[in-house]
């Protein structure tokens, strides 16, 4: 049994399987199908200050080993995650994380400021690369400035482990890490969804109600590889990677491209306990490989 | 209710048309509990266009056999796939998931269950139950054509049948929502599943007739557990997951032009 813990900064994970952002819910509803307490952490469902509606339906189209999404950050808002969600999460096993949205740096500020309050969330993601929402989201991770004006505001209200989510749909994703890394935040997690689109010609229409989405799956792996590859050589603090990972041999190809954690996203939509078999077959691999700690694994590709 | 991902076992596939098939499947211990109106998510193997899950409703449940049925319309290339299964392979189902219809809570109330196409494949479990329970149901059940219409002597086991046909060739000639019955009969609820035009024009017909009425949506979706927020709803609360909070949801809560 090889020792699977990982940190980013303050936070230790006692193996380095997350569950990616709006794909898991707030966890609970997987808990018929696998054990909570044997993911490393659980990132939530984007929350932001005030409550909202998502887009139209459809929000959803299945494209070649890979899926479109444009929800939109439908949720409760802050308060309501604080007061119905979070005593219902707070005690579970493991490291629940919230991903935070805004529209604005005073928006994600104060809506981490809340979050800072709850004692048993011990991170953030901060998200600032949803392509989904035309207020903000995405519009902050596509500059060097508009990322390090969203952390700078973040990081003066919020002293734990500070996550920042960047977005693939940019010209040099290492930049912008640095960008953000220089204004303190603790670790990047990448990719969120790469942008893209898909049609029904009978009709003439896109199939999705804004028109674009976020295209999520097996079909984005290689991207997500690279891009990790080049932040982990860009920055100090610990990269968090994703991007279509289905099975511990994905997982530990991220790690090897310099990830310390990494997260699953759509698979979890196939198989609802892709998690705990993730993190199985790393220790597997490990212990046939003669490895005592996942550790030794992380950035092997110099 | 405690969901599952189960590896059924497939004991037989059964062409009902050129475009349906009935699967029926068991397994080793006892099925779940399921209500009437849930569905189960199955992963389709052998199918490259075909990653997520498909939602299909679950037809039926025979606790004597420990069989589950599943009627599938083989409309795209993951379904297609699950029409060439053979007795002794396994299907891998998550289950089971969504709400369910309104079982009735008195005996004598009369319900209608109206079904267009595949949708009628709820609406066969649906029915055994209310008539275990003891209430009264009626099936109205449409199709485009006779060679269309699905399972009718199911149906016919454990209720009045009404049939409408668009060419006539059976039963009435029109939609669902032109048959005599409903001008003939008082009922207390009517349950829908089928297109959605179809479903529409049942909920404006219980609307202005002032009765209670279901329907059960097929929106696209991913997670089939409320996690993902893509197969939403816009209702009167604001947007539902059809998958979690539905798939079956009261005509009020709807926002639909009826």
């Amino acid at each position: 049994m090889a020792d699977l813990s990982v940190n980013i900064k303050d936070l230790k994970l006692k193996n380095p399987v997350m569950t990616a952002s709006g794909t898991f819910g707030y966890g609970l509803e997987f808990a018929d199908f696998v054990p909570l307490e044997e993911i490393g952490g659980i990132i939530v469902k984007g929350t932001t200050l005030e409550p909202r509606e998502g887009n139209d339906y459809p929000r959803m189209a299945e494209t070649p080993q890979g899926m479109l999404n444009c929800v939109g950050l439908q949720n409760k808002g802050v308060e309501y995650f604080c007061e119905h969600i979070y005593p219902q999460i707070k005690d579970i096993d493991t490291n629940m994380i919230v991903n935070v949205s805004g529209h604005s740096p005073e928006s994600y500020a104060e809506c981490a400021a809340r979050v800072n309050e709850l004692d048993k969330i011990p991170a953030i993601e901060l998200n600032i690369s949803c392509p989904n929402v035309k207020d903000g989201g995405m519009a902050f991770g596509v500059t060097c400035e508009g990322a390090a004006s969203v952390v700078k505001a973040v990081r003066k209200v919020y002293d734990k482990t500070l996550i920042v989510k960047l977005s693939p749909n940019v010209t040099s994703i290492a930049d912008i890490a640095r960008a953000v890394e220089a204004e303190g935040a603790d670790s990047v997690s990448l990719i969120n969804t790469l942008m893209g689109m898909a049609v029904d010609i009978e009709k003439r229409q896109p199939l999705l109600s804004i028109r674009t989405g976020g295209l999520s799956g097996p079909c984005v792996k290689p991207v997500a590889l690279r891009m990790v590859y080049d932040v982990a050589h860009a920055v100090k603090i610990p990269v968090v990677g994703l991007g279509g990972i289905q099975n511990a041999k994905d997982a530990i190809e991220f790690m090897m491209c310099g990830a310390t954690a990494i997260e699953i996203g759509t698979a979890n939509f196939i198989d609802p306990a892709v998690t705990k078999k993730v993190k199985d077959g790393m220790n597997e691999w490990l212990d046939a490989h003669g490895c005592k700690s996942v550790t030794e694994i992380i950035g092997a590709i110099k | 209710m405690k969901k599952y991902v189960l590896d059924l076992k497939v004991v037989s596939v059964e062409a009902l048309s050129d475009k349906h098939v009935l699967i029926k499947l068991t397994d080793e211990k006892p099925l779940p509990e399921i209500l009437p109106g849930q569905f189960v998510e199955v992963k389709v193997d052998h199918s490259p266009a075909t990653m997520l899950r498909r939602p299909i409703s679950i037809n039926f449940v025979d606790r004597e056999t420990n069989q589950l049925w599943l009627l599938v319309a083989m409309v795209g290339d993951g379904t297609r796939q699950l029409g060439k299964l053979q007795a002794g392979d396994t299907l891998n189902c998550m289950l089971p998931l969504g709400n369910g219809f309104t079982m009735p809570t008195e005996k004598s109330q009369k319900y209608l269950l109206v079904g267009g196409g595949v949708g009628v494949a709820p609406l066969l479990y649906f029915g055994k139950l209310i008539k275990e329970f003891g209430a009264d149901v009626t099936f109205l059940l449409g199709a485009r054509k006779a060679s269309d219409l699905l399972e009718l002597d199911e149906f016919a086991k454990i209720g009045k049948v009404c049939i409408t046909t668009e060419d006539g060739s059976a039963g009435e000639v029109g939609f669902v929502t032109n048959h005599s019955v409903l001008e003939n009969e008082q009922f207390d609820m009517i349950s829908t599943c089928g297109p959605k035009p179809m479903m529409v024009s049942v909920a404006r017909f219980a609307k202005k007739a002032g009765v209670e009425c279901e329907v059960s949506l097929e929106n696209k979706m991913a997670c089939g557990v409320g996690a993902c927020l893509c197969c939403v709803e816009k209702t009167t609360e604001g947007h539902k997951c059809v998958c979690k909070d539905g798939p079956v949801i009261n005509i009020k809560q709807l926002t639909w032009d009826i």
